[in-house]
């Protein structure tokens, strides 16, 4: 046993996470030798790092096209598996990240708080996040929720200058850490079960225990209730509009799109591969936390008057229609469509949330903290490319065609009426009229409104990138979304094949 | 001009959305080149258009009854394709769209001063997303159309509305999404059972048809309620019509024109198009027929009731489309040929008179920038070509005969007889109380004194402003007076439905055999309720 802990492979398929360390922990070093107005020479390296990553992932996924019986390579004694799920989920968190550094550029400098920190502590959170895709072990996950909870935790209070961030940070700390240990108690519970942290091997012996359990039942609660908390699912969903709200605009991006993805990452490689015997429970729980989430998530965005909590809860919304494809998934394999909704889902929210948060960092001027959501006023007139951008994100948040984001709850609605959910689906689609309404608050505002200052808008090379690139995505997405719906086909397989 | 004869649906298509993009390159400041840009682009729609009536007769009819079909794989993933194609039915409303869509540009040139290019961009969209509706066979492209539609008009009732556009704007969507959300379930029930029943995943509206009569009747009675909520909010049927008359007076004039002419027709073409042929257990079944009818009577008599107390002319317009939109909504459940290629003439006859109705309206607000009655009066005397082109199409609008009102009517009023004659006999009243509240209208705002000031001073109408009425005048004489090429065109679609809902209803019996050729033609037992009409009309005066 403990000399494959040696094998050279392992290793191999850890190499884009070895890289990120190494590029975050270079830009500790090299930060001490830039000089104010070359900080953004963090962001290039940062970016580097990412975009080798990147592509040693997209090697790998090419790598296991190219053999049409490859099996999913387990390394570390099956404690760390490469398959199509996690280099697909890999590949959203990495240009989630790669899109954040480009906003984080003018954003920081407005801010005064240029500091290497920031893209070494944005380096080493998407390493806990690739962790979560590819952890097949329950040390290994908790690690990796862990390495990403804390950077973000860090990042959130980022702004020591301000008592908002900071106020934000203590916040989500307390909470966070509250849910590790909900979900550290279940890991514990687990193992007891399993008598080992691999989760293949408890998975067996959860389907050899009786039906009605209470040892399993008790596991299968606090560990939802923990994962619950991650994704920001009602009622663990109170951290989410304080935490948003404070965090630096940059980072309020990210947490709405990177720690989303990845902790659906493990919860379902959780539901996956080790609760899966216990199927029918965690559907009968997760209904009615989604129905929940919808309604709360709805309602709540509403009356929200600060553009950064409104998409808090426009975050919970979404949570909301991932987990009716959680629902579909309870079904087995007649609800194979729920996780391809899920997946594609995931990606498309994650362009078009980080373009609509683009837009919003441009808001920010000097003096101007720009996260009222008045201060979408008018836009069109003093700045119409900007605004038309926010209305395609908008659309696509909504779900109207032909954005990515229809393409997304087309599916959701999908998956739940090929598994006969009908009564879901209709409340699904009932709520996707009310996001309508208050996504298209901030159109009304933008196009039928007197503006209500003339400073420009904020600008730079990085931003106008990440917007390029988050609008081709959802528009191409939108109007020919075949090759993207394959590679989410395909990041099925290891489960459906 | 091979590729002109395999494309001309995509021709049309994207007509207005290739000169889109020249357009949102020509600076804001210049708003006379974004105008003449705007209406020859509509004007090429148009004329692109063309080609579909003269080579419709003479093309081979591919998939099923449809014409000029084009397909070509999309997301091959879930089975959606880019599948064009029309039968007579679309093919009338196509070319409504086209031409109403070109008038409505063409009104908007000197009512449309703020925002000039974004105007433009919208109609353009628009008009291309309209098109589509009318052209798709896939039932996830027509879907994508039948959402982009909304935006555009959104946008041209929130940007350039009057003083309750927020309002306005926002009711139009959400009431028009709440429907078609639901609608999306209904074909994702179809595209489910379809597969399992034949192991294919397909979104073809011509092989979903052909297997149509296999959907059980409790399946097809819950995908039935789901596309007909949709259709019946954009009917609007009653009750769902609520939105409608703030739509109509909060949005420009141009939207008027195209939410009346075109936007409407996409409910009524709904139910003909897809819940009829997909659903036609469903659609025959007694006690789905006795709700749709009974609303639809209920929207013709209640629209007319409503029409009759409103003070602002666009306001009594609106509702009087939710009465005239009752008609082709009895016509259709009528379910029998008259009644369903009734309707469809008197869909596009409501595009022509109401149409007209709101330009003529949207010429009076430009010059007096009020609508309410009151404020009007004996302009006739200053206004003459203005009124003698109000009287024609307000006479098209109220069914006098040989004008085109009155051949849809009464068409829809033989098949409503034919199904159950209470129904005609309901239905008559509303023409009565149709012909009282529109005469009345025009004799409170053309006839008697012309004692205000501001009034006497009234400009009548310029060639530009003749002409944006002309081509629809024409249009309506050209029903009223030789109907026979439309009713020809619609046949053949017709009949096709209504074999699909009723199996039996061309078989040799005596009564139905006797009944397919007098289609068109005229006969004696509905100048009854004509006179009456006219009666009532003399009276009012």
């Amino acid at each position: 046993m403990g000399s494959r802990f040696f094998q050279l492979g392992d290793y191999v398929i850890l190499k884009p996470e070895i890289l990120l360390t190494m590029f975050g922990l270079a830009i500790l070093i090299f930060d001490l030798w830039l000089d104010k107005p070359r900080k953004y020479w963090n962001a290039i390296m940062a970016l580097v790092g990412v975009a080798f990553a990147t592509l040693q992932v997209l090697l790998f996924w090419q790598t296991a096209l190219a053999h049409p019986g490859f099996t999913p390579y387990a390394a570390f004694d099956g404690r760390f598996t490469l398959d199509f799920f996690a280099i697909y989920l890999q590949l959203i968190i990495l240009a989630a990240t790669a899109i954040v550094i480009l906003v984080s550029i003018k954003y920081l400098d407005i801010e005064e708080e240029h500091d290497g920190e920031y893209y070494a502590l944005l380096l080493l959170a998407a390493v806990g996040m690739m962790a979560l895709a590819s952890g097949t072990d329950l040390i290994v996950l908790f690690v990796g929720l862990e390495v990403m909870a804390l950077s973000e935790y860090v990042l959130t209070g980022y702004l020591r200058r301000s008592r908002r961030s900071n106020e934000a940070a203590v916040k989500f700390f307390l909470l966070g850490a509250f849910s590790s240990g909900l979900l550290l108690f279940g890991m514990s519970l687990l193992y007891g079960i399993g008598g080992s942290t691999k989760l293949s091997v408890i998975s067996e012996r959860l389907a050899e225990r009786p039906v009605g359990d209470p040892l399993s039942w008790i596991a299968l609660i606090t560990l939802l209730a923990g994962l619950y908390f991650k994704i920001a699912a009602v009622p663990f969903h109170q951290w989410t509009p304080d935490a948003y709200e404070g965090a630096p605009t940059s980072i309020t991006a990210f947490l709405s799109v990177g720690p989303k993805v990845a902790s659906f990452a493990l919860f379902l490689r959780l539901l996956l591969d080790c609760l899966w015997p216990l199927r029918q429970e965690w559907q009968a729980m997760t209904i009615g936390v989604a129905v929940a989430t919808l309604t709360l998530g709805n309602l709540a965005a509403i009356t929200q008057t600060n553009i950064k909590r409104f998409f808090g809860y426009s975050t919970i919304s979404h949570v909301g229609y991932l987990l009716l494809g959680v629902v579909a998934l309870g079904n087995g394999a007649a609800g194979r469509d729920g996780l391809t909704a899920i997946f594609i889902y995931l990606m498309v929210y994650a362009f078009m949330n980080l373009g609509a948060f683009g837009v919003i960092i441009m808001l920010r001027r000097k003096n101007i903290i720009g996260d009222d959501m008045d201060d979408f006023a008018g836009l069109m007139s003093r700045a119409p490319v900007p605004a038309i951008l926010m209305v395609i994100f908008l659309l696509s948040l909504a779900g109207i065609p032909p954005t990515a984001g229809f393409i997304g709850k087309y599916y959701i609605f999908l998956s739940l009426i090929a598994t006969e959910h009908y009564a879901l689906a209709v409340v699904a689609v009932a709520y996707a009229v009310v996001a309508l309404y208050y996504y298209f608050r901030i159109v009304a505002l933008m196009f039928m409104k007197q503006a209500r200052d003339t400073v420009p808008l904020a600008s730079g090379l990085g931003l106008r990138v990440a917007l390029a690139v988050t609008l081709s995505l959802t528009l191409i997405i939108g109007i020919y979304p075949q090759p993207f719906i394959a590679m989410a086909q395909q990041a099925m397989r290891p489960f459906f094949s | 001009m091979t590729f002109l004869h395999e494309h001309i649906l995509s021709v049309v298509l994207f007509t207005p959305l290739a000169g889109m993009i020249p357009l949102l390159f020509i600076p804001a400041e210049k708003k006379n080149v974004i105008r003449w840009w705007g209406n020859l682009v509509m004007f090429a729609g148009f004329l692109v258009s063309l080609p579909l009536v003269f080579w419709f007769s003479s093309a081979p009819a591919t998939e099923g009854l449809f014409k000029f079909v084009e397909k070509t794989p999309w997301i091959p993933a879930i089975g959606a394709s880019y599948h064009l194609g029309i039968d007579g039915i679309s093919l009338l409303l196509i070319m409504l769209t086209t031409v109403l869509g070109f008038l409505a540009v063409l009104s908007s040139w000197s009512a449309i001063q703020g925002r000039v290019k974004e105007y433009y961009a919208m109609f353009l969209l628009l008009q291309a997303a309209m098109l589509g509706v009318f052209m798709s066979l896939d039932l996830f492209l027509f879907y994508v159309f039948w959402e982009v539609m909304l935006v555009p008009m959104y946008f041209i009732i929130g940007v350039w509305g009057g003083p309750r556009k927020l309002y306005a704007a926002i009711k139009f969507f959400l009431f028009t999404l709440a429907g078609s959300v639901l609608m999306l379930l209904g074909i994702l029930t179809l595209y489910f059972r379809y597969h399992s029943d034949t192991g294919q995943y397909t979104f073809n509206y011509v092989r979903l048809m052909a297997h149509a009569s296999a959907w059980p009747l409790d399946l097809q009675i819950w995908v039935f309620a789901a596309f007909a909520i949709s259709f019946a909010i954009k009917v609007p049927m009653f009750p769902f019509h609520t939105w409608l008359p703030d739509a109509h007076v909060e949005a420009p004039t141009a939207g008027s024109v195209l939410l009346a002419g075109v936007l409407l027709k996409m409910g009524t073409y709904g139910f003909i198009r897809f819940s009829l042929p997909l659903l036609p257990r469903a659609s025959a079944d007694p006690a789905v027929v006795r709700v749709m009818v009974t609303l639809s009577i209920i929207a013709i008599i209640y629209g007319a009731l409503v029409s009759m107390m409103q003070r602002d002319m666009k306001k009594l317009i609106a509702y009087s489309s939710v009465s005239h939109l009752g008609f082709c909504t009895l016509g259709i459940f009528s379910l029998n040929p008259q009644g369903l290629s009734g309707s469809v003439i008197q869909q596009i006859n409501h595009g022509i008179s109401t149409g007209a109705l709101f330009l003529i309206v949207g010429l009076i607000y430009e010059r007096r920038h009020t609508r309410e009655i009151r404020e009007l009066g004996g302009l006739s005397s200053v206004m003459p070509v203005y009124a003698t082109l109000f009287m024609i199409v307000m006479l098209s609008s109220i069914g006098l005969p040989l004008l085109n009102g009155f051949i849809g009517e009464f068409t829809i009023l033989q098949g409503a007889f034919e199904a159950n004659w209470h129904w005609a006999a309901w239905a008559v009243v509303g023409i009565v109380l149709g012909a009282a509240y529109m005469l009345w209208l025009y004799q409170r705002t053309m006839f008697g004194p012309c004692d205000n000031p501001k009034n006497q001073v009234l400009k009548d109408l310029n060639f530009r402003e003749i002409m944006t009425l002309v081509p629809l005048v024409i249009w309506a004489f050209w029903i009223g007076l030789y109907p026979k090429p439309f009713f020809r065109v619609l046949n053949q679609p017709v009949e096709a439905i209504v074999k699909e809902v009723h199996p039996n209803f061309f078989k040799p019996t005596p009564t139905s055999a006797v009944l397919t050729p007098r289609m068109a033609r005229p006969a004696p037992p509905a100048i009854q309720p004509r006179r009456s009409n006219q009666e009532a009309a003399t009276r009012r005066h």
